[in-house]
């Protein structure tokens, strides 16, 4: 197994191909990210609004106050 | 036979609790198979005679192919089973299945067109693969079309677990019959992908690359259930626990 | 079978009495289907050998379309006015009153469509070898299309805006029809047996009729009573 490219300027070029193969692979790597990271952005999200509605329960509790 | 673990398998909280133990080992191995197996295919496998280097986006088409299939059948298996054990978990995971297919599937067209460029002169071409393709695309945007339209979110789990399954059964024979029109309107010179005969040294970076998306997936869809879960089960007390717990945290790291 | 003959005749003679008394709309398919043909020649060519090129397809999408447009009311009626639910609730099999709401649907969509379609033919310049596989294939086809929009039209019946999204789920479903729907025009025209892909349509209805009913009764079951 060796290295197909002479350097990587060479592998970037891609005998005239690289346009495409690197378009490909740009964008399947961009899909793939955004696939993990927008549900832990998510998961992070969510707890932030379960914990605000907590605590404003507990401070509603706390004063007997229900406009809170 | 006992059959317990079956039923401890359909509850958010096992699933929640078990997949934080393993996420991190999970994500390691999808990293370590992604990146192994992309330096491999695009640096190191042998350039293809006829197609040049441009064949290496196979190394992203394939695998991208193969699991937006394989999605569409977890999706409809995971309806199914909501269908039959009304299972919370297996809703969610039908539900949160679709879009990642979804997303899949649109890679596996986009890196097929761009293939396409160099090969055949042109960036789409009404090739049977690609066509049946197109029609997956449609066949997960109608689940999650039908998913959204209800408000009612245990009518449309049903809903779309029933067109999952149509679409289920119907995928083979579309499959089928693409398959024929394209025979039937004089196929293209060159095909694609031809597996079988492939050099083991263009081979092996490919099976890497398809077990790799296939941690993926699994990474991806355990993600978007997490979300869905702590969504659907925010009154309970275990996730306010949770909450709790991650609060008192990030008071003690700062 | 008498009782479950019952439920067929009788939910079959109710549709077709309910279009009969609607005439005006169950002919707005067909006045659809005749329209779109006038549509071809205004946007392409009136020229007749490219039109008898594109004559097969052509009709296969219009018929395609005709159908989906008037699959919408199947359900939403009966749902409406509760004859639906009571259809559910009642002790009888719900596959076979299923049966019969689809064929009178097919009779007054696919049938009046495979009637009019030597019209469109006429107007496309189809020569007439493939008019009698045109017409075998429609009858056959629309069949299938008509239970497969049933489908469709029983998951969105809930729904106020349901007909998009019936067309966006039961679209990718019509695919293999109408491949092979067009396939035994072309095989006419090129003077090839057509029997094949005519044999393959009939196959797909006999499918569509054992499976379909039995989908839509689950669907309706699942999605009116929660």
């Amino acid at each position: 197994m060796n290295f197909q490219f002479q350097d990587l300027n060479e592998m970037l070029l891609m005998g005239g191909h690289g346009v495409y193969v690197w378009a490909a692979v740009l964008v399947s790597l961009g899909t793939l990210i955004w696939l993990v990271v927008s549900p832990i952005l998510q998961h992070k999200q969510t707890l932030k609004e379960i914990g605000l509605n907590l605590t404003r329960e507990e401070l509603r509790n706390q004063s007997g106050n229900k406009d809170i | 036979m006992n059959w317990t673990w079956f039923y401890r398998m359909g509850s958010p909280l096992w699933f929640y609790q078990s997949t934080s133990r393993w996420l991190p080992l999970l994500s390691l191995v999808t990293l370590v198979l992604l990146v192994a197996g992309l330096a491999w295919g695009l640096g190191f496998a042998p350039e293809d005679a006829k197609q040049g280097n441009s064949f290496r986006i196979i190394y992203l088409h394939v695998p991208a192919s193969f699991l937006a299939l394989a999605g569409y059948f977890l999706m409809a298996t995971a309806g199914a089973i909501g269908l039959i054990w009304k299972m919370k978990l297996s809703y969610i995971v039908m539900k949160c299945a679709a879009p990642i297919g979804a997303a899949l599937t649109f890679l596996a067209l986009f890196t097929g067109a761009v293939w396409g460029k160099p090969t055949w002169g042109s960036y789409w071409v009404w090739d049977a693969r690609i066509t049946s393709m197109l029609i997956l695309l449609f066949l997960y945007f109608g689940v999650l079309a039908l998913q959204y339209a209800f408000h009612n979110q245990e009518a449309g789990n049903k809903a779309s677990a029933v067109l999952a399954l149509v679409g289920t059964v119907n995928i083979p024979i579309i499959y089928k019959s693409v398959d024929w029109w394209f025979t039937l309107h004089q196929p293209s010179t060159i095909k694609l992908t031809s597996a079988p005969s492939m050099h083991p040294d263009m081979f092996q970076p490919l099976l890497v690359m398809i077990l790799a998306f296939y941690f993926f997936y699994a990474l991806a869809l355990i993600l978007a259930v997490r979300v869905e879960i702590l969504k659907r089960e925010s009154k309970t007390t275990w996730v306010r626990e949770l909450v709790e717990q991650a609060s008192r945290q990030k008071i003690g790291a700062k | 079978m008498p009782e479950s003959n019952r439920g067929f005749s009788a939910y079959f003679r109710r549709d077709l009495l309910l279009a009969y008394r609607r005439r005006g709309e169950v002919a707005s398919p067909i006045i659809f289907f005749v329209m779109v043909a006038t549509l071809i020649p205004l946007g392409i060519t009136p020229e007749a050998d490219s039109l008898k090129e594109l004559a097969p397809g052509t009709i296969w999408v219009m018929a395609l379309l005709a159908t989906l447009l008037s699959a919408e009311g199947l359900f939403v009626s009966d749902y409406k006015d509760g004859s639906l639910e009571q259809l559910l609730i009642s002790p009888n099999m719900l596959v076979m009153p299923i049966f019969g709401k689809v064929t009178a649907h097919w009779i007054t969509t696919g049938l009046p469509l495979t009637l009019a379609s030597p019209l469109i033919g006429l107007m496309l310049s189809l020569p007439s070898v493939a008019y009698l596989p045109m017409m075998a294939g429609l009858a056959l086809g629309t069949g299938c299309l008509s239970f497969l929009a049933a489908i469709g039209a029983a998951l969105t019946v809930s729904l106020q805006k349901g007909s998009l999204l019936l067309t966006l789920i039961v679209m990718p479903l019509y695919m293999p029809i109408i491949i092979f729907g067009s396939a035994v025009m072309q095989y006419s025209i090129d003077g090839m047996a057509w029997s094949g892909p005519l044999a393959i349509l009939g196959a797909m209805l006999a499918v569509a009729i054992a499976l379909c009913p039995l989908a839509i009764a689950a669907v309706l079951r699942l999605i009116t009573i929660n």
